[in-house]
């Protein structure tokens, strides 16, 4: 019966969430238009965001090509359709598995870090004596961050959609013998507009609900040091289920604007 | 201090209630601190001195009571108003509150990016701040590696870099050695003795008290329970207020 109960409580529990991350949201919206603008910070954080990640980024794009023109060679080559593995592994990188693989990537390395760090400020009353010296933490702290994974994760997807690309040549350069100009003369033959355009397009949005749900566990980051693990750890798991929920959307309106 | 009662004070409590579900914290504190007064305001752990502060300050919004800093009503001003405010005050944090990711001098720096003026003296101002309080070989120096006594003048470096009319001082001795705390407690002398400031200290600390306060208010059950010297409440035949100096 306990445990009947519980449901709707922990249902609300989740709506209220949803109801403080859009008004969050909205504070973004109303913040970042107004100055001052902390453009200092925000070159930090696009640094900090950016140059810290491209190891991870570029060794998980890189393996992701190699796994993935791997596995899916016997395949083809039982329906000898081998000299279609360029267009299908970047079709399949470009549109849908680079970009979520390398935001879900970026949501465990990025969010989580950005709730920790936030949320061990709020804990050790960093940002209180931020907002008593005149300064406004809100728009220090957080616009400029999620500014920064805003401009920052399409650059870091768009990089390791190369780099897998570039493993997935490599895996055909030594078990196909084809020869990497042919390899990119393929790829870029089988690219279209409605492919780059809208995979793009969403990677924008991966990056500002990766800044978002960190910014936002953090900054309210309650219950002393526990309450900092709690933060970094819910933040991941809220931004993965943000960006599914952004890639399903991303996919249903790209479908009817470019019939993909 | 009873003839400053004819002067404006620089800070004003009235009525103050703030409560967390049923848990009444503050049930209509009262205060007023005087120009270049030090005012200590002793309490037991829980009995709302913090959350008193964070009030003041307008970290924390009270359920009901008026507060006026310098003449001004905090709960009536604008963001930028209560931010151009804030600058007057200086606060110093129980934990000290240093910016992790910052050098001590970029510590300093921060709370002047807001005056245009005094950021283009930062370099001067970072280091009478810092030999205020003795620092000056730590500028460059990580709030990591810094001591706790160490960590401590340097928040307080910060509190004063605006050159503020009120410093609050939230437990200023907590968690320090009893050599670090005389210290700092000296330290405090000496920078409102040198810039004239009205002192609002919250502390548990009976040390503390003594030797800072010109006056003292006890805050118990979440009212002002009572006033006066430190002479004069340490020889008070009270229960409740014997008990905050056995």
């Amino acid at each position: 019966m306990i445990k009947l109960l519980q449901i709707p409580i922990n249902f609300k529990a989740f709506l209220i969430e949803i109801g403080d991350l859009a008004y969050f949201a909205s504070r973004f919206f109303k913040e970042v238009f107004s100055s001052p603008f902390e453009f200092k910070e925000l070159v930090r954080q696009c640094y900090i965001i950016g140059n810290r990640s491209l190891l991870l980024v570029g060794v998980t794009g890189f393996i992701l090509g190699l796994v993935f023109t791997l596995q899916s060679r016997p395949t083809l080559m039982e329906f000898g359709a081998e000299s279609w593995m360029p267009s299908m592994v970047s079709i399949s990188i470009v549109r849908e598995i680079g970009p979520m693989m390398i935001a879900l990537i970026c949501a465990g390395r990025i969010s989580s870090g950005i709730g920790a760090e936030l949320g061990s400020m709020r804990v050790t009353e960093q940002i209180d004596a931020m907002e008593v010296s005149g300064t406004n933490p809100f728009k220090y702290l957080v616009v400029t961050r999620i500014m920064a994974t805003t401009l920052m994760v399409p650059l870091l997807i768009i990089f390791g959609d190369a780099i897998a690309l570039y493993g997935s040549a490599i895996v055909e350069n030594l078990k196909g013998d084809v020869s990497y100009q042919l390899y990119f003369n393929k790829v870029f033959n089988a690219l279209k507009f409605a492919d780059l355009i809208p995979a793009i397009i969403k990677t924008v949005f991966f990056g500002f609900a990766i800044g978002l749900v960190g910014t936002y566990k953090g900054y309210n980051c309650k219950k002393g040091t526990a309450g900092v693990g709690e933060a970094s750890n819910s933040a991941v798991v809220y931004t993965s289920m943000l960006l599914f929920i952004i890639d399903f959307i991303a996919v249903f309106i790209a479908d009817i604007f470019f019939e993909i | 201090m009873k003839n400053k009662k004819n002067i404006a004070p620089v800070l004003k409590i009235k009525d103050l209630k703030k409560s967390f579900g049923d848990n009444h914290v503050l049930n209509g504190f009262t205060m007023e601190l005087y120009k270049g007064e030090n005012l200590v305001i002793m309490g037991k752990s829980g009995s709302g001195k913090s959350v008193m502060i964070k009030c003041l300050v307008g970290l924390m919004e009270p359920d009901s009571g008026d507060i006026e800093i310098m003449s001004k009503a905090i709960h009536q001003l604008g963001r930028n108003e209560l931010d151009n405010l804030r600058t007057k005050i200086g606060f110093l944090f129980q934990g000290s509150a240093l910016y992790d990711s910052m050098t001590v001098r970029e510590n300093l720096e921060f709370p002047l990016r807001k005056n245009k003026e005094k950021f283009k003296q930062k370099e001067t101002l970072v280091l009478e701040a810092l030999e205020n309080v003795g620092l000056t070989h730590a500028i460059d120096l990580m709030p990591v590696e810094l001591s706790g006594g160490m960590k401590r003048r340097v928040a307080l470096a910060r509190a004063i870099i605006l050159k503020p009319k009120i410093i609050i001082y939230d437990e200023p001795t907590t968690g320090l050695d009893p050599i670090t705390a005389k210290e700092i407690i000296e330290l405090m002398r000496e920078i409102q003795q040198k810039h004239g400031t009205s002192s609002l200290i919250i502390t548990h600390d009976v040390d503390c008290a003594r030797v800072t306060a010109n006056r003292m208010i006890l805050l118990i059950d979440g009212i002002n329970y009572a006033e006066g010297t430190f002479q004069e409440l340490a020889t008070s035949t009270d229960k409740k207020i014997q008990a905050f100096f056995k």
